[in-house]
């Protein structure tokens, strides 16, 4: 296989994901407990009317189909940095305790200023920080084994757990506002929800384009790295605060939502290699795809109710995450 | 002095490694440091890649510490070769050699035309072309080996600093590594150092030897100089024969038996 073709190969098979990212939005904007053709959708989505079709597809399933997509696409982004940072393809936002730590300080601000909800996604991004911060001076040595990552992340997530529940108990009332973020759903995300963590999130996306040569370089080992000329302490802390800023992001709208950020980096390294100028990219598009997709069967799947997304995801991510335990002792080395 | 080590003592925790220790590496020779296990000798190395930091002393390079350096402008003037490598299981060889590339990146820029022919032209000269598209893990030992000693010619530098790059390897795979190592250096002009276990091997490829002992610097100066009755019985506690091997015009040696007590014990335990 010669460069030119295995190099079109990747950025076609990108493409594609691109492309799905595109046909999943419009399809599961049309279905639901009202179905609309494509026609229908176009009409709602461009032509601005007093409809019911217009209220239904601009005004609640488009946002919330944003939303879903942005949150899929920062999850799956800070799962494929944590991974480089750690050395460990098992680390993940949710499994290393970040998520346990996000909402707390999340929580924290929204107790300590109940009427400015709009500041919950700093907080939870400060949290992010921290809890990554902590679990990466814990158990980092030359990499993060797996077993010592997902001890910390479950003692960690334990902790920051009871926390929760405690403030959730004793400060019920200034907790009103943030539904998804309680809960752990995309339900009743709208375009207030969109416009409070698009800045955060694309702020993320855009400093992931300066990451892939230093993140190819950061996977050759720390002793390597620095002798090419990278200086990997402080690169290391950067791409923990852009992981965080994603995560963070992600957080404040959709609360507590497992295994996007380790199941999509795992299928985008399997498609696209390891050459983080691919696997970005195709974990973005994916993670988009997958969530936007999981939130609309847990929207459809058992009418009049809804599941949430994160109940959906978890029936696919866990028996995912235990396959994976089994088979990488390793974990990123190799 | 070029480029070398002055004063350097390493300790970790409480224990101390190396004390004082003053190696001048001459320009354009292959220089290699010899000794028993743990005697500190690769921990000497890897103050160049900055991941043993020395108690006292620092590591020069033009007459100035490497600090001084701006870590990309350094990784230009020296290449250093990890003992252990890890590394992405599916990259091809191309892809490694090209992240030598690294060091002339500018920020947010892939890699430009002069870039390919630099990697081109590695690629030939270590015998590479054709593995090139070869996933790493695909390699026998010493191709990978190879592939990664590339990776380091394509940074273009001065100074090569190679950490066992023999260890693990069989005896054709180390003679195959060591022959290219001589090439780089006679051909290119790139100044050697390394630290290798094989000393028969060691006195047939080095232009000087550093024997390390006791946390200091034990002997130095050419192979036929270093490689003696005594040094093989203080520092490596064998008798051995030493003859002259004509052919390589360097000293080579036949084991004959172990000294102060039996084989697996180890140099720190208490003599006899």
């Amino acid at each position: 296989m010669n460069t030119v073709s295995h190099r079109c190969f990747r950025v076609v098979l990108i493409t594609l994901f691109g492309a799905l990212c595109v046909v999943t939005a419009l399809v599961c904007v049309g279905i639901g407990t009202i179905h609309f053709s494509l026609r229908e959708i176009v009409r709602g989505l461009f032509v601005a009317d007093d409809s019911t079709s217009r209220l239904l597809i601009w005004h609640l399933r488009f946002p919330r189909i944003l939303c879903g997509g942005l949150v899929g696409v920062c999850l799956s982004l800070s799962g494929c940095i944590l991974q480089g940072v750690m050395r460990n393809t098992m680390a993940s936002p949710s499994t290393i305790g970040v998520t346990g730590g996000a909402s707390f300080i999340g929580y924290i601000t929204l107790v300590v200023f109940p009427n400015f909800s709009h500041l919950l996604p700093i907080g939870s991004i400060v949290g992010a920080f921290v809890t990554t911060m902590l679990i990466y001076a814990l158990a980092y040595q030359k990499g993060v084994s797996p077993v010592k990552m997902i001890l910390s992340g479950m003692a960690v997530s334990a902790l920051f757990g009871a926390f929760n529940d405690m403030i959730k108990t004793f400060f019920a009332d200034s907790l009103g506002n943030a539904s998804g973020f309680l809960v752990g759903g995309l339900n009743g995300t709208g375009w207030s929800h969109f416009g409070m963590i698009a800045p955060y999130a694309l702020c993320g996306v855009l400093l992931c384009f300066l990451l892939p040569s230093k993140m190819n370089i950061l996977m050759l080992g720390d002793e390597t790295a620095n002798s090419l000329g990278l200086r990997t302490e402080r690169f290391r802390f950067f791409l923990i605060a852009i992981s965080s800023l994603l995560s963070g992001a992600a957080i404040s709208v959709a609360g507590l939502i497992s295994f996007v950020g380790l199941v999509v980096p795992h299928i985008a390294r399997l498609l696209v290699g390891s050459d983080y100028k691919y696997l970005f990219p195709a974990s973005a598009f994916l993670g988009f795809t997958l969530v936007v997709a999981c939130d609309t069967i847990g929207r459809v799947i058992m009418p009049p109710g809804e599941i949430p997304v994160s109940i959906i995801l978890s029936f696919i991510g866990a028996p995912f995450f235990l396959y994976l335990l089994r088979t990488r002792e390793t974990g990123g080395e190799g | 002095m070029y480029f070398g080590f002055e004063d350097i003592t390493i300790a970790f925790r409480s224990k101390t490694v190396l004390q004082h220790v003053t190696l001048d590496i001459p320009r354009g020779k292959i220089v290699t440091i010899i000794g028993q296990n743990g005697c500190g000798k690769s921990s000497l190395l890897k103050t160049v890649s900055k991941t043993v930091t020395p108690r006292a002393g620092r590591v020069l390079y033009e007459g100035l510490p490497l600090d001084a350096y701006a870590p990309k402008v350094l990784a230009r003037h020296i290449a250093y070769l990890a003992q252990v490598h890890t590394s992405p299981p599916d990259i091809d060889v191309r892809t490694l050699v090209s992240y030598g590339r690294y060091p002339y990146m500018k920020m947010g820029r892939g890699l430009n035309a002069e870039d390919g022919r630099i990697i081109d032209e590695t690629l030939r000269l270590t015998g590479l072309e054709h593995l090139q598209r070869r996933t790493l893990r695909t390699l026998s030992g010493g191709e990978r080996q190879r592939a990664w000693i590339a990776m380091t010619v394509c940074q273009q530098p001065e100074i090569l600093i190679l950490d066992e790059p023999t260890t693990y390897l069989d005896i054709s795979y180390q003679m195959e590594v060591l022959e290219l190592v001589r090439r780089l250096n006679r051909e290119m002009g790139m100044t050697i150092v390394m630290v290798l276990h094989d000393l028969n091997m060691a006195a047939r490829y080095s232009d000087y030897l550093y024997v390390i002992k006791d946390g200091g610097l034990y002997a130095g100066g050419a192979p036929g100089k270093v490689i003696t009755q005594e040094t093989l019985r203080e520092v490596f506690r064998i008798e051995a024969d030493i003859t002259h091997d004509a052919a390589h015009n360097c000293p080579y040696f036949i084991p004959m038996r172990i000294l102060n007590g039996t084989a697996g014990e180890s140099p720190t335990d208490t003599k006899m």
